[in-house]
């Protein structure tokens, strides 16, 4: 049986203490917590940053660290830094030793790297190493080469690399979001289709159980299944919340597709072990012929400058579309007239936020409100052309009037200067695997003894 | 007739990586969920987000009296064309969706 803390869904959204305390107190063998999700956008693995604020990291990554030291068992975090790019793998090893030194303590360190190399997958592509899934972008060697950032999703053979280093703390980058739950059971021969399945339903944390924001949960992996027991005051899980987690972000909730094989939990039995605890039999891993991994892409896709206005103006407000129609169709011609470009050179929307900011031509319930913002985003090849191109459409979002009759009319801006540059705009590019002859072929292990 | 949202427990949309969204329908009891599974097709569904039917995944799930649909995103994530980078508001406009 194999014992792994969850101490919630991602560092830097903060755990219990007290359930933690609980945890260790059970003497786990092994903490793992998530670092990273494409869910916040690309613009993380485009510039190779975290999200999640330094301090927060650090606080939270310290207490995990007091604790894995109380339990006398490794520490692992997965896809370091929201991206998992090699920059934020050193970031956190550069936090790991401020607090080794501040703590007083010492720990063997295993950082894990997935960066990709262009030239190396440039090769691959020729090679027939890399395939599409369904709906992925066309890439070729020219687009990866304009990759700011390609990282592989390790599995669990990786985190196993490092673990059977003799590592006390991984720092992976990108991995998937369970391979650090599942390596170690199966290193230790427990059921396979358990430690997948378990590692899905525990790595959200307590997101598997009734009060899902209390995060700490403990997952017992054995030869036949697996328990899922969330450890903070009023968390409860039941078959329910745990089989409804197959479902969350997951295109697919009986089929789970990773490094070495595929998870199916078609014929999985959930049972209520006690009033708080759920035990989980029966799911299946198929292991692949083929090892292969998943790569995440990010490359710029432009620069942007947006302004925002609002609309108080009740007839304005009744006719915004057909004022926004109007706006874009004088500045566009201006913009290419000004500048000497095509249309095709630069991009201008006019999100109407009150209406259809979220949803665009898709809004099927459309009201008049009170009044409307206008979220005007230009995108050009260069800062200082969306710049420019957002100070042309400024005088049409101050003063353009309905008709040529009327008085000049003049709307609100929350800031001065109305333009705001929001610097490069990045795109994933990339929804492709990479074929392996061995699961170390694409990553990078290194040891530090702090 | 009532919309969706009205007879069942909740609606969520998220992503599922930056490619697909994923909308789960929790219908709460298995009344509401025979009456989602009778008065919602693929092709409302895929209408309503102007996918192609035969893009749009379905799962009918009894044991847990959800309705599950997953699709490839209209704008990948992150693109200069995507208004919702968590895939967020999807559900309240399925909700919307009136149903027998």
């Amino acid at each position: 049986m194999t014992r792994i803390l969850i101490p919630s869904g991602a560092l830097g959204l903060g755990y219990d203490k007290e359930a933690l305390e609980r945890g260790i107190a059970n003497a786990p063998d092994l903490i793992a917590i998530d670092g990273g999700s494409t869910d916040s956008g690309p613009s993380y693995l485009g510039r190779g940053v975290s999200k999640y604020a330094r301090s927060s990291t650090k606080a939270e990554w310290k207490g995990l660290i007091e604790a894995r030291e109380r339990a006398g068992c490794p520490l692992v975090i997965g896809t370091a830094g929201t991206c998992g790019a090699d920059s934020t793998v050193d970031w956190l090893l550069e936090i790991t030793r401020e607090i080794l030194a501040e703590l007083g303590l010492s720990a063997r360190i295993a950082t894990l790297y997935s960066q990709q190399d262009a030239e190396v997958l440039v090769d691959a592509l020729e090679t027939g190493k890399i395939t599409p899934l369904p709906h992925a972008p066309e890439i070729s060697a020219e687009l990866l080469r304009s990759c700011t950032n390609i990282v592989a999703l390790a599995g669990a053979e990786q985190i196993n690399a490092a673990l059977a280093g003799g590592a006390d703390i991984v720092i992976a980058g990108r991995t998937t979001d369970t391979a650090i739950i599942a390596a170690l059971p199966l290193a230790r021969g427990d059921n396979a289709g358990a430690a997948w399945h378990a590692a899905k339903i525990g790595e959200c944390g307590a997101l598997c159980a009734t009060n899902p924001q209390s995060g700490v949960i403990q997952i017992d992996i054995d030869q036949e299944g697996f328990t899922v027991t969330p450890l903070a005051d009023g968390a409860f899980a039941s078959p329910h919340t745990v089989s409804a987690h197959m479902l969350y972000e997951n295109s697919d909730p009986f089929m789970l597709y990773e490094p070495g094989g595929h998870l199916d939990v078609t014929h999985t039995h959930y049972a209520q072990l006690d009033a708080r605890s759920v035990r989980v039999t029966g799911s299946v891993w198929h292991p692949s012929d083929d090892y292969t991994v998943k790569l995440e892409g990010a490359c710029v896709t432009g620069f942007q400058t947006i302004q925002i206005a609002t609309i108080r103006d009740r007839r304005y407000v009744e006719n915004v579309e057909a004022w926004c129609a109007d706006i874009l169709a004088k500045h566009g011609a201006k913009t290419c007239d000004r500048l000497g470009l095509l249309p095709d050179d630069f991009s201008v929307e006019l999100r109407i936020m009150g209406i259809s900011s979220t949803l665009g031509e898709i809004e099927s319930r459309k009201v008049i409100p009170t009044e409307v913002g206008i979220l005007a985003i230009i995108t050009a090849p260069t800062q200082e052309r969306a710049n420019e191109i957002a100070k042309l459409l400024n005088p049409y979002l101050l003063h353009h009037p309905l008709t040529q009759e009327e008085e000049q009319p003049t709307f609100a801006f929350p800031f001065s200067p109305a333009e705001i540059d929001r610097g490069a705009s990045y795109g994933f590019c990339l929804n492709h695997i990479r074929h392996l002859s061995d699961p170390m072929e694409a990553f990078r292990l290194e040891f530090h003894d702090a | 007739m009532p919309e969706l949202g009205q007879i069942v427990q909740k609606v969520r949309s998220k992503n599922a990586g930056p490619f697909w969204l994923t909308i789960d329908i929790f219908c709460g009891d298995s009344a509401a969920f025979d009456r989602v599974v009778r008065g919602l097709g693929t092709d409302r569904v895929a209408a309503l987000f102007r996918a192609e039917t035969s893009d749009v995944k379905r799962f009918d799930i009894p044991s847990l009296n959800v309705v599950k649909f997953s699709l490839p995103r209209p704008a990948i994530q992150g693109t200069p064309e995507d208004r919702d980078m968590h895939g967020a508001g999807w559900a309240p406009l399925l909700a919307e969706i009136e149903i027998n």
